[in-house]
């Protein structure tokens, strides 16, 4: 039993996106399925924690996922930064990128 | 395998190399085919043709030289021979890379032709080959090892995993004496202020961050709309990244946690201030990046990747990453090192970064890089603005 229980704790299963600090609004997806109503896992690197979230969207691989609602006019914050702001709402589980998000420089 | 050593050629003014390059440099525009008809004649040296070297004047000028004698002047280049359209510009360039010892001849084409010309080159690039092929390897330490990086096609993998085996990587080689040296400063737009704060001194964080608004302030004269026609690039925007500030701070991670930058350079500029890491005033552009850093004296580049560029460079050997599982699966010929297993979590920063060491101790020993197995000779000389 003890072999057993000791070989699932090491196995850590495969994220389906991961967020870079506690911090941050949005997370990325690392996989190539992340499917609109699919239930995604979390890696959160910072602390080594992990969360779970719907996806809303199908979002393709490298795209962003909001972590929380975001309003229109919120900064986006990732890498624990400004890192520009929404131009559309975006529900927890959508898909964040150039159609609701933009620069603030430039 | 150990990763406090590599074999390289040691030359005469103390600098290392990792390859035994015979190049033809051309000064200009003109000279390319003479250039390339000396190469074909002679099997084993490179052709370096570019687009420019006519009617330029002032610092646009100033860099142009820089960067030939530069790229001549590197430790991976063991001979050179010039040509040039006349003979003036042409001994120029030849007087700047005799400074380092190393054989070089010049020949122009005014009142010679191509015939002569090729012909006489040729001659002199035969017995440059013949002797820099006599030259041996020898055992040289992580502080004789001068690299360089840059990222392109990046997108959101990048900063999140490939970029970080970078910076793991530059963290394990500065406290070693590594010279090192990071560019690209339109791309760090959005992190500038962070990027100040990694200087090593208050006089490098102010030199940063002047040469950073000067950089801005020339986009914000120029540009027609918020950029993002250009920045992010269709490639990044493909990948996930939405802003230049998401790229900025994907950018910055390849610096590593703890390393400081010692000093500013000048685009082409070698570094003087000793081991350490150095910020150089560069395109974001990747084959005008490289060349520059080429140009300073670096020897090998690191080159992490999303989307999945494929620049290679004639003589610095430009060793690829990338942490995309899709890029890694579509486009394997060009990769050196897959960190795809960092999303995956089977691999973590210190293991990537050991593999990334791993892999650049054993190209410095003559491992060929995908991109020079694939024939990627991307030389970019940068043109900083129209001529006379």
């Amino acid at each position: 039993m003890n072999l057993v229980f000791q070989l699932r704790e090491d196995a850590v299963a495969a994220p389906d996106f991961l967020v870079h600090g506690v911090e941050d609004t949005v997370g990325v997806v690392v996989v190539e399925d992340a499917s609109a109503g699919k239930e995604l896992t979390g890696w959160v690197m910072e602390t080594d924690d992990t969360i779970t979230i719907k996806a809303l969207d199908d979002i393709p691989l490298g795209h962003k996922v909001a972590l929380s609602d975001i309003v229109d006019g919120d900064t986006i914050i990732k890498y624990g930064h400004d890192i520009g702001k929404a131009v559309a709402a975006i529900a927890t589980g959508g898909h964040a990128h150039v159609h609701n998000m933009k620069t603030k420089k430039w | 395998m150990a990763h406090d050593s590599f074999q390289g050629y040691r030359r005469d003014n103390g600098r290392v190399g990792i390859r035994n390059h015979v190049i033809l440099l051309p000064l200009d525009d003109l000279s390319n085919a003479a250039c390339e008809a000396v190469a074909n004649n002679i099997k084993g040296t490179i052709a370096l043709p570019h687009h420019y070297g006519r009617l330029q004047f002032g610092a646009d000028l100033e860099l142009h030289f820089r960067t030939l004698i530069g790229t001549g002047s590197n430790p991976n280049v063991a001979a050179v021979v010039v040509i040039g359209i006349e003979p003036q510009w042409t001994n120029r360039v030849v007087e700047g890379i005799a400074k380092t010892g190393k054989p070089v001849a010049g020949f122009w084409i005014e009142q010679n032709g191509d015939h002569q010309t090729i012909a006489n080159a040729s001659r002199a690039a035969k017995e440059f080959l013949q002797e820099a092929s006599e030259n041996q390897r020898e055992k040289c330490g992580i502080d004789d090892l001068w690299v360089s990086v840059k990222c392109g096609e990046s997108d959101t993998t990048s900063g999140l995993a490939s970029n970080p085996t970078v910076g793991n990587f530059i963290d394990k080689v500065d406290p070693q004496g590594a010279t090192t040296c990071f560019g690209e400063t339109s791309e760090i737009t959005g992190a500038e202020q962070i990027c100040a704060t990694r200087a090593k001194t208050p006089e490098a964080a102010e030199k940063f961050l002047a040469t950073w608004n000067a950089y801005n302030d020339f986009i914000m004269e120029n540009k027609t709309d918020d950029l993002s026609d250009s920045q992010p690039t269709k490639g990044n925007i493909e990948g996930g990244l939405s802003t230049i500030e998401e790229k900025a701070f994907g950018n910055l991670e390849k610096i590593g946690k703890n390393t400081m930058y010692v000093d500013v350079l000048e685009p082409a500029e070698a570094p003087a201030a000793g081991p350490g890491l150095y910020f150089m005033d560069t395109s974001s552009a990747a084959a005008e990046c490289v060349t520059l850093q080429a140009a300073a004296g670096f020897a090998v580049h690191l080159f992490p990747t999303g989307q999945g560029n494929v620049i290679g460079n004639p003589i610095e050997p430009v060793i690829k990453l990338s942490a995309n599982p899709r890029t890694v699966r579509t486009m394997s010929e060009h990769i050196d090192v897959d960190v795809s297993g960092i999303m995956r979590r089977d691999m973590n920063f210190d293991e990537a970064g050991d593999s990334l060491l791993d892999m650049t101790i054993r190209t410095c020993n003559g491992r060929l890089t995908a991109a020079e197995a694939l024939g990627h000779r991307e030389f970019v000389m940068t043109k900083l603005y129209r001529s006379a």
